[in-house]
């Protein structure tokens, strides 16, 4: 079976263990997670955890069937890059010298969409949110300029179909 | 921990006592009905130690040798009483001890709970003395567990640990408190807990999966029906035997389903899987439907799973969503517990003879028969085969006992060979095929059936696994029945040696002390067969004495047990030598 790119949602109560738990999954069948974000999520006091992974659809079913079946879990839900809305954030920390001394540099941030987060006498923090080759694209631009330090988020997404988590928590309330 | 259960309790107007963290854990302990545990103390569970004694006469502890054996109690008592069993230790190396029994547990879901003691919270992650994260290191093996710090917290999470325990496929939860949430007084009530918002124990039946099930059960021509353990964790013996006998249709069992159907029973047609009836697992790749009925479709059971049944369609009435289509594609998933499942699907199915396809197992049966059982039950040669042995036992209990087994060929040739007329009677060690399993196991295992007889069939490698249990035989007297089948060799890997690595016997020999004397040095009676004429009244004396019993059998050195399935072999690839 063909290998893909899944987003897999977990709603989960907010405990401290889980991710330890959820983790243990994909480490027991070496699926390495490529990306990981935990956050809170629309509905109140409940967590969701972002993951995404590179592997088969029916890996990627069973391995939502062992998460849902922790304790704490209320719903997982796996999609592919077709069926959700994603994003992932970066942050570049550049010397300032070279914001004036590189012209270039002003037209990548221009045409990179790349908002300017802090300027210093030393350095500058620029900010992009975006797909994956968009932001590698402005990685690759910037690099030959020297980059003091580069961070990558997790990535966030949003399925386009309804997850049924509201209806499902109202039912077990 | 549910703040929102908390408050409720705190508010609540229900009376409340000032007591202790480590009292309330016992309070917790016999609000859940529990009257027995198992454990070892040491110094962060101390607290809840000295509460026990204060208890003693409403919650007896039995302080087994070594942790692991606690663990092992708790399970061979959870097995036959249908009970949760509990074991308790200490942090650090206690609660490591304890890990094996969790694995244990959770691959063949027995509910448990285990209760660990840790260092004082301001300690945490300090690296103190005898601090393990035990939370971290038992997650993959628990179904649950959590840290208490905080007193308060102990009877919602005590609720809450036996909720999960005990509810849907069972399994082990392990509840970790520090020794100053121990120390530490509460206003103590407790409520037990009915649900968890983020816990379905059990399933949803969908009644279409019901009607589409019985759709198939009705048009099959050559149905077969595998089940497991979930018969018996479900307690649905008596519906699993209706749908069986009004649909007629043969019916296999795997290890842990053994004893849910009586093994005399016409439609009983043995066990499926590596060391299994010819039979069942020929016929499994002959089949128009495989019946799943509480199973997981463990690898040791389906062999090549690209070679395993591809003719049939699969029904499969399961508890946990997350094995249906597992291992094996199911074309219809029939969820929840099968004692409500098989009652639902009964009236929906026709009462049916499937005459000619039950002759095709009894025609698989009668060349096992003459190949391997015949001579494994009544060997021809000198030496006495584990398969006699157990014939000799059947011959004594008539299948009443309860057979405790340690894990190797002993194993096999118990479940193969011994007969059961009721359920909860087999205690083994399946998923995680733990060596040891046995000794422990069966204290728990007469401790919660204390009526019938347990005989604990153990290997000479296993027995030496965890032989200080004797000591917690002795000092209780629990009166199990110790039978060692001693081939002087670690028998099952000996096998493999001869017929996959060449005879190259790589460590496999054993050479044993006198277990007879060491048995006697515990005072409990012992006995040694080496020649076949002593052995039926050997194990005769064995079960007609009061209390423990060691019987050693010397036992042929170099027997194999078949049928084989060769791993990654298909069902069909069967050996009979």
């Amino acid at each position: 079976m063909e290998k893909k790119r899944f987003t897999i949602s977990v709603y989960s109560e907010n405990n401290v263990g889980l991710l330890n738990r959820i983790s243990g999954i994909f480490l027991k069948r070496h699926i390495n997670i490529e990306s990981l974000n935990v956050s809170k999520s629309e509905i109140e006091n409940v967590s969701k955890f972002t993951v995404v992974i590179h592997t088969e659809e029916e890996v990627a079913r069973k391995i939502v069937g062992q998460i849902e079946k922790q304790i704490e879990v209320i719903k997982a839900f796996y999609h592919t890059d077709e069926e959700t809305i994603f994003q992932e954030s970066v942050l570049f920390k550049i010397d300032s010298a070279l914001l004036f001394d590189e012209r270039q540099i002003q037209n990548i941030i221009k045409e990179s969409n790349a908002t300017i987060v802090t300027v210093s006498r030393d350095y500058f923090v620029l900010a992009k949110t975006g797909r994956r080759p968009e932001i590698d694209d402005m990685y690759n631009k910037l690099k030959p300029f020297g980059i003091m330090q580069f961070v990558r988020s997790g990535r966030i997404a949003v399925s386009k179909a309804e997850m049924q988590i509201t209806a499902l928590l109202k039912e077990i309330q | 921990m549910n703040t929102d259960t908390l408050k409720k309790q705190q508010n609540s107007t229900v009376k409340t006592e000032r007591i202790t963290g480590a009292e309330a854990v016992i309070r917790c302990l016999l609000e859940e009905g529990v009257d027995l545990i198992y454990g070892y103390p040491g110094g962060a569970i101390m607290p809840v130690y000295d509460e026990l004694y204060k208890y003693q006469d409403k919650l007896t502890h039995i302080l087994t040798r070594h942790e692991q054996g606690a663990t092992h109690s708790a399970q061979g008592y959870a097995r036959t009483s249908g009970k949760v069993g509990v074991a308790i230790a200490t942090s650090g190396p206690g609660a490591t001890n304890l890990v094996t029994g969790i694995a244990d547990a959770q691959i063949d879901s027995t509910p448990m709970v285990c209760i660990t003691g840790q260092v004082a919270s301001h300690l945490l992650g300090s690296d103190a003395f005898q601090e393990t994260d035990i939370i971290g290191i038992s997650t993959p093996v628990t179904k649950w567990n959590i840290q208490i710090t905080k007193a308060e917290d102990i009877p919602a999470v005590m609720a809450k640990a036996f909720y999960i325990a005990r509810s849907g496929r069972p399994g082990p939860v392990l509840v970790d408190i520090t020794k100053d949430a121990q120390f530490a007084e509460i206003d103590f009530s407790y409520e037990k807990c009915k649900g968890i918002r983020s816990y379905k124990a059990t399933p949803k039946t969908e009644p279409q999966s019901l009607k589409d099930a019985a759709t198939l059960i009705n048009a099959a021509k050559k149905p077969m029906i595998v089940w497991g353990q979930g018969v018996i964790l479900g307690e649905a013996e008596a519906e699993f035997k209706a749908f069986v006998e009004k649909t007629g249709i043969p019916a296999a069992w795997t290890i842990l389903g053994v004893s849910a159907l009586e093994t005399a029973h016409p439609l009983n047609v043995g066990m499926v899987g590596m060391h299994g009836n010819y039979g069942p697992n020929k016929l499994t790749n002959e089949c128009d439907l495989l019946i799943a009925i509480g199973m997981r479709f463990d690898d040791r059971v389906t062999g090549n799973l690209a070679t395993y049944a591809k003719q049939a369609k699969v029904v499969h009435f399961e508890i946990d969503p997350a094995e249906v289509s597992k291992n094996v594609k199911a074309d219809v998933a029939v969820m929840g517990n099968v004692k409500n499942t098989l009652a639902a699907i009964l009236p929906e199915v026709n009462k049916n003879t499937h005459a000619s396809w039950l002759q095709e197992f009894e025609a698989h049966d009668k060349i096992e028969k003459e190949s391997v059982i015949q001579e494994e039950l009544y060997p021809t040669k000198d030496g006495i085969s584990m398969g006699e042995v157990i014939r000799n036992v059947n011959e004594v209990t008539k299948g009443d006992a309860v057979v405790v087994t340690d894990v190797g060929q002993h194993q096999m040739m118990a479940i193969r060979y011994a007969e059961f007329v009721k359920s909860k009677s087999n205690v083994t060690s399946g998923g995680l095929g733990t060596m040891g399993f046995a000794l422990p196991a069966a204290i728990g295992a007469k401790m919660g059936a204390p009526d019938r007889h347990v005989v604990a069939v153990i290997g000479d490698g296993g027995y030496q696994m965890t032989i200080q249990e004797l000591g917690t035989i002795f000092q209780n007297n629990i009166g199990v029945k110790i039978l060692v089948l001693n081939n002087e060799f670690l028998g099952m890997v000996r096998q493999w040696q001869e017929l996959f690595f060449e005879n190259r016997y790589a460590s496999t020999e054993m050479t044993n002390p006198d277990f007879v004397k060491i048995a006697e040095g515990y005072n409990i009676p012992a006995n040694r067969v080496t020649e076949r004429a002593d052995l039926a009244d050997a194990v005769k004396t064995m079960f007609e004495t009061e209390g423990a019993y060691f019987l050693e059998v010397c036992v042929e050195k170099e027997n194999n047990v078949f049928p084989m399935i060769p791993t990654g072999a298909s069902v069909s690839d069967i050996r009979l030598k």
